[in-house]
């Protein structure tokens, strides 16, 4: 073990430094990022030339010989038993090759009916069943229609109050629990289960009590002196990627090894589950991903489809390309659950929380784990914080996790109860959470932001600027915070080779998946070899190289380019050693200011630059292999999925309400976030601008709608489920920390969830600014600002 | 029944049999494999299949390849002028304006149609020509900024 300094603090407020015990090998830690070349640098994506100019492969453009596409069928009932599936006359329909049954559903809860049977159950609307590959996709959905199954149709329910009632047609039969994906979500706890509801979870802070916490909140509700209580609502929201979900899929002539080409956010968990459901090999399954349109969460695991893909090209021995539709993709492959939230709050006179209780239920279709605790049990310093949550079942499809899962829920409904408490205390919103919020980066964003938006101009309520022909268009003013956390998938593995003609490449089994991580793996590379970005070619998108992580969680900076930096640390020390023996140097000479220097018998030898240095390697390439492993020394040890430190993020929104039309305009956001240090300001800010764009679209539009009455989608398209577009866009500005806490060797979190965390609870507070009236509900529509209007008599 | 169907697409004929029902979008990306050009609905309803159809942008989803015979069409495989980049394709890779993307090619064929109209558009025109492009990565901004920025390059080749 060797000791090292490493800077500590937010960069212009205050950077100490701390002493680290690390392992023999580790690279020193960087200092701020004013102080290196490459990184913390808006360098532009390295592989942008490949996305504007059409060349970039995304699944849907895989082509394989004699490839062949398949089609699912999917229930159109919301609930049924089944009886028998015979795909015998869609076999003999023109063009098609292969059609089966699926053998077992994934991405629903799991109620331990098994794995061994043929699926017998539907449980929601779209579920699917079989499918079947042809020469066209046409021949295809054609053959579909002669597939022949056996249903018993039986009630449904897929309004959540109504599944709450005792009679109400169950989802399950028996408890169940759901496997989360590298994304979150997921549910393994065994919880009690009547009905369709399944609870209570109850959470309570880490370290705390669950029973003592739980009288604690009781008792300082009832003491007061000042408090808050509502209810908030938020709806299910579907991902929306504008790449839908697919596989190409191809098994090799022996029929022992499957190639699969997916839009996925993790290349290794679809290769593992793939490798589970068909009982083979995971050396024998090979996923490649070189682009994927987005994922938002959605787009882990093989799933169905991709099970079906590689079961029809086993039986047709063909390839097959499975690419779903867009119905589909609001059907069938996960949404942000909905919630009812009832969030209690208790403080003293001067501001100070006593206590934060939230209770509700989490609406996730046939899935299990659609909670919103996230928020409440780490963003403020409450001595009381208790969540008590419950899974309501209907026959809809099963959530998935969605770009910081359970958090713009619970944020939605904590932060407008922090904004209605300040009324209550006649505090400043920011003023109330400087007095219950200490987390540092979070407490810098709130200056900062507050002044960057011109926060102290903001009106008292209903009192802001009127504009319109008859005044009826008013402005307001909000704030709102989130959190996330520093998370880290340890076992991230980097290889980096330095080649003989001074070029390098950096290889690592993760996938882009739009936040464009090839370019930071370029960028640290660069650094650490000091040569330009452009000698470092980056390969990624393959589970032949070595494992990364999964895209989600807000992980894969964090996670894979300290391994990165260290595999090129590595190469370096070898690059060096190497040529102190052909040299014949005194000792191991050292890499500065992008040229070798050693000593020669003494004496300094002449700078020999970074490529000619190689040039002298006996060797064609030299290697260094990192893992991700220990947070620099910050901790004993790093888990799976540790929760680490805490991320902030502090968002302030400017509304315009027509009290006519009931329209909300977002004019503009102010967002200050952190995540650690900032590898690509550019980067950053697009992840940025991407969570508030999709935070507005969730608090103004979006809301996926079933029929009661047939348990069908009504609007799975992409007009009817509007998503924001290019005329919705307000002003953004975007204050970035750079907030060092030695975490690794290049000290980078994530921040594509943060991101989107407070959004739409800045919105909706600054609505209430704007007319005095609150929408506890989302998405706040014009039909909903013009009945809060109506029943506030305003 | 298939048939025969010559298209030309970025300056270049291509003869190839369909079934007359087939759309551009399949053909180009199907038959010709010009896959650059984007599937996200298949409805009209997100622009990532847009192409210019003798200048014009349209949704190649909804038009039959059979209509197209003789007219110009452009994808994104002929913005490119020869080894170097079109300037909104230079400005889109610049400006961090395709994040995942996918939605880049129609957003780009879309915006080139516009500045031939209009060399010197408003934000509000331009967000306005866009608005039928979903995009569900970036917020918007770094699109629009990149068209501006393009719109200025083009202006200035034009002096
Ligand atoms: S694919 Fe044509 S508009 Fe969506
Ligand atoms: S960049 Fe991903 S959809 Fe636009």
């Amino acid at each position: 073990m060797s000791q090292i300094e490493v800077p500590v603090g937010i960069v212009g407020v205050e950077v100490h430094s701390e002493q680290r015990e690390v392992p023999d090998g580790t690279p020193p830690a960087w200092r701020e990022n004013a102080s290196l070349k490459q990184v913390g640098k808006p360098v532009p994506r390295i592989d942008g030339n490949e996305k504007v100019s059409g060349r970039a492969r995304y699944t849907s453009d895989v082509v394989r010989p004699g490839m062949l596409h398949g089609k699912v069928l999917r229930s159109p009932h919301p609930h049924a038993r089944i009886h028998r599936i015979d795909v015998s006359e869609a076999l003999k329909m023109p063009g098609v090759k292969a059609a089966l049954a699926l053998p077992h559903l994934l991405g629903i809860a799991d109620d331990g009916s098994g794995k061994t049977t043929q699926v017998q159950s539907v449980r929601y609307y779209g579920q699917p069943l079989a499918a079947v590959a042809a020469q066209t996709v046409e021949q295809a959905v054609a053959a579909l229609s002669k597939i022949k199954v056996d249903y018993d149709v039986l009630p449904f329910v897929v309004d959540p109050t109504e599944a709450r009632q005792p009679a109400a047609p169950k989802v399950f039969a028996q408890p169940v629990i759901a496997r989360g994906s590298a994304g979150g979500g997921g549910s393994k706890d065994k919880l009690n289960q009547v009905g369709n509801v399944r609870g209570p979870k109850r959470s309570v802070p880490r370290g705390r009590e669950v029973e003592k916490q739980a009288t604690q909140v009781t008792q300082a509700l009832l003491a007061g002196p000042q408090g808050v209580r509502a209810t908030y609502k938020t709806q299910v929201q579907t991902h929306s990627a504008l790449e839908t979900h697919g596989v190409v899929a191809e098994w090799s002539r022996a029929g022992d090894e499957l190639t699969v080409w997916a839009s996925t956010q993790g290349i290794f968990s679809v290769r593992d589950e793939l490798a589970e459901y068909l009982g083979i090999e995971q050396s024998k399954v090979r996923v490649i991903t070189d682009y994927c349109g987005g994922g938002f969460g959605a787009k882990f695991g093989a799933g169905n489809y991709g099970v079906l893909a590689a079961l029809l090209a086993k039986e047709a021995k063909a390839p097959v390309r499975l690419m779903l539709d867009r119905r589909e993709e609001h059907l069938a492959v996960g949404n942000r659950p909905g919630s009812e939230q009832t969030v209690a709050l208790a403080a003293s006179t001067d501001g100070k929380l006593t206590a934060i209780e939230v209770k509700g239920f989490g609406f996730g279709g046939a899935g299990a784990g659609a909670g919103f605790a996230g928020p409440a049990l780490s963003m403020y310093d409450c001595p009381a914080v208790y969540v008590e949550e419950f899974d309501v079942f209907t026959h809809s499809g099963p959530l998935a996790a969605f770009r910081a899962p359970g958090h713009p829920q619970g944020a939605f409904a904590l932060e407008q109860a922090m904004d209605e408490l300040a009324e209550r205390l006649h505090l400043d919103p920011v003023a109330l959470r400087d007095k219950n919020d200490t987390h540092p980066a979070r407490r810098e964003q709130r200056k900062r932001a507050a002044t960057a938006f011109g926060w102290q101009n903001r009106t008292a309520t209903g009192q802001g600027p009127r504009t319109g022909k008859l005044g009826e268009v008013r402005r307001g003013s909000g704030m709102a915070q989130g959190c996330w956390y520093h998370l880290v998938n340890v076992d991230s593995r980097a290889e980096v080779r330095i080649h003989r003609d001074g070029s390098v490449e950096v290889l690592t089994g993760v996938q882009d998946i739009g936040s464009g991580i090839r370019t930071p793996l370029a960028q640290v590379v660069a650094e650490e070899l000091q040569i330009p970005i452009a000698k470092v070619k980056v390969t990624i998108g393959d589970t032949r190289l070595p494992p990364g992580p999964g895209s989600g969680g807000s992980v894969t900076t964090a996670s894979i380019t300290p391994a990165a930096r260290e595999a090129a640390y590595a190469a370096k020390q070898a690059l060096l050693k190497e040529l102190q023996a052909v040299l014949g140097l005194d000792k191991v000479p050292e890499l500065t200011g992008g040229a070798v220097v050693g000593l020669k018998a003494g004496k300094p030898t002449p700078p020999l630059p970074f490529d000619k240095a190689c040039a002298r390697m006996r060797r064609t390439e030299v290697l260094g292999s990192a893992v991700r492993e220990l947070d620099y020394g910050a901790t004993a040890n790093g888990k799976r999925g540790n929760f680490l430190a805490q991320l902030g993020g502090v968002q302030f929104a400017e509304v315009e309400v027509s009290t006519l039309t009931g329209v909300v305009r977002v004019l503009r956001i102010v967002a200050s976030h952190d995540c650690g240090r900032p590898v690509n300001p550019l980067l950053v800010e697009n992840q940025i601008h991407g969570g508030i764009i999709q935070g507005l679209s969730y608090a103004l539009f979006e809301e996926r709608r079933l029929d009661p009455k047939t348990g069908r989608i009504l609007n799975g398209n992409l007009e009817q489920y509007k998503i924001a577009g290019a005329l919705d866009v307000p002003k953004i500005e975007v204050l970035l920390l750079e907030e060092l806490r030695g975490r690794s060797s290049t000290d980078a979190s994530g921040i594509g969830e943060p991101a989107t965390v407070p959004t739409a609870a800045a919105i909706a507070n600054a609505v209430y600014n704007a007319i005095g009236v609150r929408i506890r509900e989302l998405p706040i529509t014009p039909a909903k600002v013009l009945a809060a209007l109506a029943s506030a008599g305003k | 029944m298939k048939q025969p169907i010559s298209l030309i697409v970025n300056g270049e004929r291509y003869d190839t049999l369909c079934q007359p029902n087939l759309t551009l979008l399949e053909v180009l990306r199907e038959n010709l494999q010009l896959t650059g050009t984007k599937h996200g609905c298949e409805l009209g309803e997100c622009g990532a299949c847009a192409v210019l159809l003798d200048g014009e942008p349209v949704l190649s989803c909804l038009v039959l390849a059979m209509e197209c015979a003789g007219q110009q069409i452009t994808t994104v495989e002929g913005l490119a002028r020869g080894a170097e980049l079109h300037p909104l394709q230079a400005a889109f890779a610049d400006h961090g304006a395709a994040q995942c993307g996918y939605c880049t090619p129609g957003i780009l064929l879309t915006a080139k149609a516009l500045l031939e109209r209009n060399p010197c558009p408003s934000r509000s025109e331009v967000r306005e020509a866009l608005s039928g492009n979903l995009c569900r990565c970036t917020g918007y901004l770094q699109i629009l900024d990149a068209v501006d920025a393009a719109a200025q390059v083009l202006r200035e080749e034009q002096r």
